[in-house]
């Protein structure tokens, strides 16, 4: 398909979205597939497939702990969402929909702050395409990007936009991604690759898979640009074994690309030739780390090795090597089509564009939830509706890698330099947030035991370090502690930061510090008192209790 | 050949080009400590003990594996490197079960040797002796897991000297262990040439000779036998 073609057909499938009239979409993403979405999705196609109005599957809609979500657009816009649909209540909803009525059952407010505050720039077709469908994303002006690219850039000039743009990478450490891409294209060597790390595997963490289930084109042509700007022919896109629906859907959409000449080779009928294959992890959070993941796609063990060298001298079979999270590339899109100056103008001076964050844990709605850097962390509780069960204690950015943010900070704008002041981290987006009924001891000892799970044992810090962190903390939880081993716990925690040899053992104490920094006085009364404050240690059912 | 300068503890050192940090101190009779590194194998930097610091870098690298750089300062010796290498020591200590009194090296091994360098007379952390397990199917020689600190020299010696890759590590964190072939019994390896490198190799007494003798270790020089392989000598 040459570009000529390629907006031919995408001005058809715009028709045909504009064309359908009424629309009923409801939500297949894996959240609430599990709440039921399939049967609500069966009955009705059943009930209404046959009529003038169109039932399709689409992406996520947001706000995941509500699901099945449902959603009806007018002539493209969307007007009403549902929650919480049953196949009846779905077929009630849209029956008093199509005869006028505005409250249907689990009609959501239409300034439903979850949805409404949202600012969607990587999720921005999330929900609206149907993730199994080509069409549907070009009807959204899906791989538009990657023409234009192509058509009117040099790679040189990809390379300088994305710079312009100030993107930051969307993994957690917050490099700058126009650096990155300018590295890996000025490196030696003809052979060269990209690959896009979705081994999302941090506690409390979804942003990614939901891309990858809602709109996985946006993430395959945000690779393809890199591959142009890089000059890379082959990439990899390296998916958590725990995602197979998401695998399976970049799989089709990867097959759907490439028979449309979108993918493959001399694409688009220009020189430029990429093939994309996916890669599955077998469950190691390690793999996460980029030269683990490295390692894992070549086949080898899963583990880290020291850099330098970066992947971008000396990456994959040695070759220079762009690794980017799957956000980042999903930002590229918007912002080729766009302009810097656009992707600029949004967020804050040196935080350019927006960040996608999981939120979960004592909140009114769980969910994804797509905000401009820069938004104070109050408004991103705000928006999933408030804390439930008690009032505002602490929310844990960055996963088993950051830190908490007390309640004293909630005003603190969510971006990269302020979160880390704080002793937390962006991290991929990961938020969990915990009401006052939660003991921060207990919330370090399952961050602190999850590491130790996931440590792949090759560095002696890490892997022993995390060992003995679990085991004191244990006994501070337990109430067998003496203040002694606070100051082994604190020393050892700053050990694994020093001498760890990857990011994993190096943020792995961060949960244990943070909690240490801001609610000191709950783990000396684990050991002075001898009592949790919260309730949580002390009874004897607690999970705390009678461990080792 | 000399071809860049840099400071170690104050003084002027000079290295070749791809030397590490490790290097070119012990070429000029700076000692650091070492406990993962075998000089003839790849560098791992798995122990961290050979840490040091480096001027503008924000945390201690290791020296086996960081490259030399002109103009670069280290420091090899500092309370905060000491007190790193004490921690480490100590939680390898206590990650296995190291009992010197039932041990073949005793006397003569890396770990003990170390830990006494470094001054270490107690452990402040709990002893986890997660009871691992020994195999003893080999006719010559035994692997006690106990023992073991998982520096993978032994990895490394059958992988890059004897080429079999008989080692390797299995499963991850606290449950790595070293495997023979697909998790085997070591005296069931096809490809174990009983050479006895990975027992000269290992720094304490996780690999052994068996018999009522001491094991001796460390009588094949790893680096002349790279060294002599590199020029084609038999």
């Amino acid at each position: 398909m040459r570009s000529a073609e390629l907006l031919d057909r995408m001005k058809k499938a715009r028709e045909m979205l504009a064309a359908a009239g009424t629309r009923v979409s409801v939500c297949m993403g894996s959240p609430c597939i599990a709440a039921g979405a399939e049967a609500v999705l069966r009955e009705l196609r059943a009930m209404y497939g046959g009529q003038a109005i169109h039932v399709t599957g689409s992406g996520c809609m947001g706000p995941c702990g509500r699901g099945p979500l449902l959603r009806i657009d007018r002539n493209g816009e969307p007007t009403a969402f549902y929650e919480k649909m049953t196949p009846a209540d779905a077929c009630a909803a849209v029956g008093a929909y199509l005869d006028g009525n505005a409250n249907g059952p689990g009609r959501l407010a239409p300034d439903f702050p979850f949805i409404a505050r949202q600012t969607r720039v990587v999720l921005a077709n999330c929900g609206t395409c149907d993730p199994e469908s080509l069409e549907s994303a070009l009807a959204v002006g899906g791989w538009s990007a990657l023409a234009q690219a192509i058509v009117h850039l040099t790679p040189e000039e990809v390379c300088a936009e994305v710079s312009a743009s100030g993107l930051r990478g969307r993994g957690g450490a917050g490099f700058p991604t126009g650096l990155k891409w300018t590295t890996v294209a000025k490196a030696q060597g003809t052979q060269k690759y990209v690959i896009c790390n979705a081994d999302e595997g941090d506690p409390g963490a979804f942003m990614d898979r939901t891309l990858m289930e809602s709109d996985p084109h946006r993430l395959l042509e945000g690779m393809a640009i890199a591959a142009y700007a890089v000059g890379a022919e082959v990439g990899f896109v390296y998916v958590r074994g725990e995602y197979p629906l998401a695998a399976a859907r970049l799989r089709r959409a990867i097959a759907e690309a490439e028979q449309a000449g979108l993918l493959g080779r001399r694409i688009l009928g220009r020189g430029f030739s990429l093939t994309i294959r996916v890669r599955i992890g077998a469950g190691a959070f390690v793999c996460g780390e980029e030269t683990a993941l490295m390692a894992s796609i070549m086949g080898r063990r899963g583990q880290p090795v020291i850099r330098p060298p970066y992947p971008a001298q000396h990456g994959l079979w040695g070759r220079s090597t762009l690794i980017n999270n799957v956000e980042t590339y999903g930002c590229i899109a918007p912002l080729i089509r766009n302009g810097s100056a656009w992707f600029k103008a949004i967020g804050s001076p040196g935080n350019s564009g927006t960040k996608v964050f999981s939120i979960s844990g004592d909140v009114d709605t769980v969910g994804v939830l797509e905000v401009a850097l820069g938004t104070p962390l109050r408004h991103l509780v705000e928006m999933a509706g408030g804390v439930t069960g008690g009032t505002f204690k602490a929310a844990q950015t960055g996963g088993a890698s950051g830190g908490c943010i007390p309640e004293g900070h909630l005003d603190t704008p969510v971006d990269y330099e302020s979160l880390t002041a704080l002793g937390s981290i962006m991290g991929s987006g990961g938020m969990i947030v915990m009401n006052d009924q939660r003991c921060m001891p207990d919330v370090a000892r399952f961050f602190m035991n999850f590491c130790q799970d996931e440590s792949c044992g090759k560095c002696a810090p890490c892997r022993a370090g995390t060992q003995q962190v679990s085991r004191l903390l244990e006994r501070i939880c337990g109430g067998d502690a003496d203040l002694a081993d606070l100051d082994r716990l604190e020393e050892l925690c700053l050990l694994m930061r020093d001498a760890s040899l990857c990011g994993l053992g190096m943020a792995a104490p961060n949960p244990v510090l943070g909690t240490l920094r801001w609610f000191r006085e709950e783990y000396e009364a684990h050991i002075r008192g001898g009592r949790c404050p919260s309730n949580v240690c002390e009874r004897e059912d607690s999970p705390c209790h009678g461990l080792p | 050949m000399p071809r860049l300068t840099l400071t170690i503890d104050g003084r002027a050192v000079r290295a070749g080009r791809g030397q590490t940090i490790l290097q070119a101190a012990r070429s000029h009779g700076i000692a650091i400590p070492t406990l993962c590194n075998l000089e003839g194998l790849t560098p791992l930097g798995g122990c961290r003990v050979c840490i040091v610091e480096v001027e503008g870098r924000p945390r201690p690298v290791p020296s086996c594996t960081t490259r030399a750089e002109q103009g670069m300062v280290v420091t090899t010796d500092s309370e905060r490197l000491a007190a790193a290498r004490r921690m480490i020591v100590e939680l390898l200590l206590a990650e296995r079960n190291h009992t010197c009194a039932v041990c073949v090296m005793n006397g003569n091994c890396e770990l003990q040797t170390l830990a006494t360098y470094l001054g270490i007379d107690h452990v402040r952390y709990g002893f986890i002796s997660p009871l691992a397990s020994v195999d003893i199917s080999h006719e010559r020689f035994g692997m006690d897991h106990n023992r073991c600190i998982l520096c993978r020299r032994c990895v490394r010696v059958c992988n890059e000297i004897e080429g079999a890759h008989t080692w390797d590590v299995g499963g991850r964190g606290a449950a790595s262990r070293i495997i023979s072939d697909l998790a085997e019994p070591w005296g069931e390896s096809a490809t174990c040439t009983g050479c006895g490198k990975c027992v000269q190799a290992c720094p304490t007494g996780a690999l052994f000779e068996k018999g009522a003798v001491a094991t001796r270790k460390g009588t094949i020089c790893l680096e002349r036998l790279v060294e002599w392989r590199k020029r084609g000598e038999p």
